[in-house]
């Protein structure tokens, strides 16, 4: 491989990489986000359910 | 079907860069850095032209969810505009045998751009989110603006320099399949910063979204 040659393929690589880069960053949000929903999904599912729970406590 | 698009495009401006495009007769194989480099440039200031008139909606309308598309704009013009100064860097070296050159225009001014937008960032995370902050980044935004046709022009206002000049009132000094590989390598760009902006927009909407979610359901 010639001088110019290692010249051109570094500056390609730089994009490349820098796509790749880019790309795993918005795979680490996406594995957050998905983290954060499954807990306010979690956490939406507690208030639904307590609600009644209370209310029989309440009764009896 | 817009990253289908993108990896399309790419494919077929790799194609034409290495197996269709002459090899320059002045430059030789360094000048195929031209075909990613410039669509880059002309991506960044894209972006950021982008963001500027997103930040002129914002101020129009006060609708504030144009804030987070043009710091999402900002913030891809940044991204481009790094790789820009890296590959022009790589092209420097191969061509003039130096990294950079502090007494081109061209290059000084664009990194001037750079810099201004990298403090956009800087000073939009000093700020209490709210209408202020959007506001003051709006109009920050806005008067970067004003620097691309300086950095654009800078090039054809020097007199002396040794970036080269493609584009000129004669139109490209290039071949037609240099030209053609030129125009699909910056369509591949656009369709790429596009595609990377809606991506980016979407993650923080839905961020942002969550959160008031996660308030609510805390506060009640």
């Amino acid at each position: 491989m010639s001088s110019g040659e290692k010249y051109v393929a570094a500056a390609y690589a730089v994009v490349l990489i820098a796509v790749l880069v880019w790309a795993a960053i918005i795979a680490a949000k996406l594995a957050r986000l998905e983290r954060e929903t499954a807990e306010l999904s979690d956490l939406a599912r507690t208030r639904a359910a307590s609600p009644p729970s209370e209310a029989r406590l309440a009764d009896g | 079907m817009l990253s289908a698009v993108a990896v399309a495009l790419m494919a077929l401006a790799l194609v034409l860069v290495f197996f269709v495009a002459p090899v320059d007769a002045d430059q030789g194989i360094t000048q195929k850095i031209f075909y990613f480099h410039v669509p880059i440039a002309l991506t960044a200031y894209a972006c950021f032209g982008w963001g500027a008139w997103k930040a002129l909606r914002l101020l129009w309308t006060r609708d504030d969810r144009y804030d987070l598309e043009s710091y999402t704009a900002v913030h891809q013009g940044t991204i481009f505009g790094l790789l820009t100064l890296l590959t022009g860097s790589i092209w420097a070296k191969a061509s003039w045998g130096r990294w950079w050159v502090w007494s081109e225009d061209q290059l000084v001014l664009f990194l001037v751009l750079f810099l201004f937008y990298c403090a956009y960032f800087m000073l939009r995370f000093s700020l209490e989110p709210g209408p202020g902050r959007e506001r003051i980044s709006a109009v920050y935004a806005l008067f970067g603006v004003v620097l691309i046709p300086i950095s654009f022009l800078a090039i054809r206002l020097s007199k002396n320099f040794i970036h080269p000049v493609v584009f000129t009132r004669h139109g490209p000094q290039m071949t037609h399949t240099m030209f053609a590989a030129f125009c699909v390598s910056w369509a591949a760009m656009l369709v790429l910063a596009y595609l990377m902006y809606r991506v980016e927009l979407l993650g923080k909407r839905i961020d942002e979204n969550l959160r008031e979610l996660r308030a609510t359901l805390s506060g009640a």
